[in-house]
């Protein structure tokens, strides 16, 4: 049962993540390419940057598409159930029956040793992804200027995924003479 | 009825304009507060507070969080759970539809050498973002600020060194230990976090 399968294969990427859409990464290179074999790291990489500048949680945004690639329509369907199942029942149980859960002291301390985690974890993560996205020079200076112009002039994303997209037609899109 | 009508659509809307990642909800989120007073300002900085602390994507638990807490308000925590699950449904289901419209493009046009041709520039767009992500995380993990413009209020922390060499060391040279599952790392750095106290500064 496919369907099923998806869906919980995404409920567990769910409950194993902290933080955003990036530290999910690690996480599903784990469990969709590597152990599943559902999509590659190249589709992963299309996933994140069309995530990017469509609307809505990048996680769920890769549920989708992993879901819908394997099973369709409802495949894409169960994937993005799964993934956010695992939120809704955690999030219900704490709002009801724990005040101040985010400032329970051991909370705040398994949190700053996790963040340290993730750090690395996503590291590791976009060494492996920078292998096979940063092939050649274009590729390089690419890299290099949209990690400078995010990191340092807070560019939008959005934008450095249209330029992105034009470096690429203008450099590969020409027809061959 | 009408409560749950509202929480879905304020999600649905949230969830169609937000761009970029979970915490490009939270405008949209101070939005709803101020125009329903369905919860205050306070309120909201305690559910990014939980939604960060507590696993799976920031923008889904802040959505479950805000419509149980508001529908528990009105009318009592068996129906704060449906206002939850319907908060979460409105907030994800434009994200679906698009990208299923655009997996279906995506598919047809395979083998577009236009298509293909973007997608050799997005990747490398991809992993920049995706590692300027993470150089944002680093600054908050492991120097305490908020963002590479306030580096001269850096605390160097040398617990978060160790812990973050560790486990460097662990998951890229060492034989089977790196085999490890990603899960298991951060279960461990958890328990260091508590043993430690590593929320309080040193």
């Amino acid at each position: 049962m496919i369907y099923l399968e998806l869906f919980l294969s995404f409920a567990k990427i769910g409950v194993m993540t902290f933080g955003g859409g990036y530290a999910m990464l690690p996480i599903i290179q784990r469990e969709i390419v590597e152990k599943k074999k559902w999509v590659t790291e190249a589709d992963v990489m299309d996933y994140y940057a069309i995530g990017q500048c469509t609307p809505g949680v990048i996680a769920v945004n890769t549920a989708t598409f992993t879901g819908r690639h394997i099973a369709g329509d409802l495949g894409g369907i169960c994937a993005t159930a799964g993934v956010v199942f695992p939120s809704i029942i955690i999030i219900t149980l704490i709002a009801a029956l724990i005040r101040g859960f985010a400032h329970i002291r051991a909370v705040q301390d398994a949190l700053a040793g996790i963040r340290v985690c993730v750090c690395v974890l996503v590291f590791n993560a976009v060494l492996k992804m920078w292998k096979k996205a940063v092939v050649d020079k274009v590729t390089l200076v690419l890299y290099l200027a949209i990690l400078i112009a995010s990191v340092f002039f807070d560019a939008s994303p959005i934008l450095m995924v249209v330029i992105a997209a034009a470096a690429g037609l203008l450099v590969k899109g020409r027809a061959k003479a | 009825m009408t409560l749950y009508l509202k929480l879905f659509w304020e999600f649905f809307k949230a969830g169609l304009f937000a761009i970029g990642g979970g915490m490009a909800t939270v405008p949209f989120l101070q939005e709803i507060s101020r125009k329903t007073g369905w919860y205050t300002a306070g309120d909201l900085a305690d559910m990014i507070a939980v939604s960060e602390s507590t696993p799976g994507p920031i923008g889904v638990n802040m959505a479950t969080y805000v419509g149980y807490t508001t529908a528990q308000r009105q009318a009592g925590p068996v129906f704060g759970i449906l206002g939850g699950i319907l908060s979460t449904v409105g907030l994800v289901m434009p994200s679906v539809i698009i990208i299923l419209i655009i997996a279906r493009f995506l598919e047809k046009f395979r083998e577009n050498r236009y298509v293909n041709a973007a997608m050799y520039g997005l990747r490398a767009a991809s992993v920049a973002l995706i590692s300027s992500a993470g150089i944002s995380i680093v600054f908050i993990a492991v120097f305490g600020v908020n963002s590479i413009d306030e580096w001269r209020q850096a605390v160097i922390d040398y617990r978060c060194f160790l812990l973050a060499a560790l486990i460097l060391i662990l998951t890229r040279w060492v034989p089977k230990v790196r085999d490890m599952h990603p899960i298991l790392f951060i279960i461990a750095s958890a328990v260091i976090g508590i043993v430690f106290h590593m929320s309080v500064p040193l």
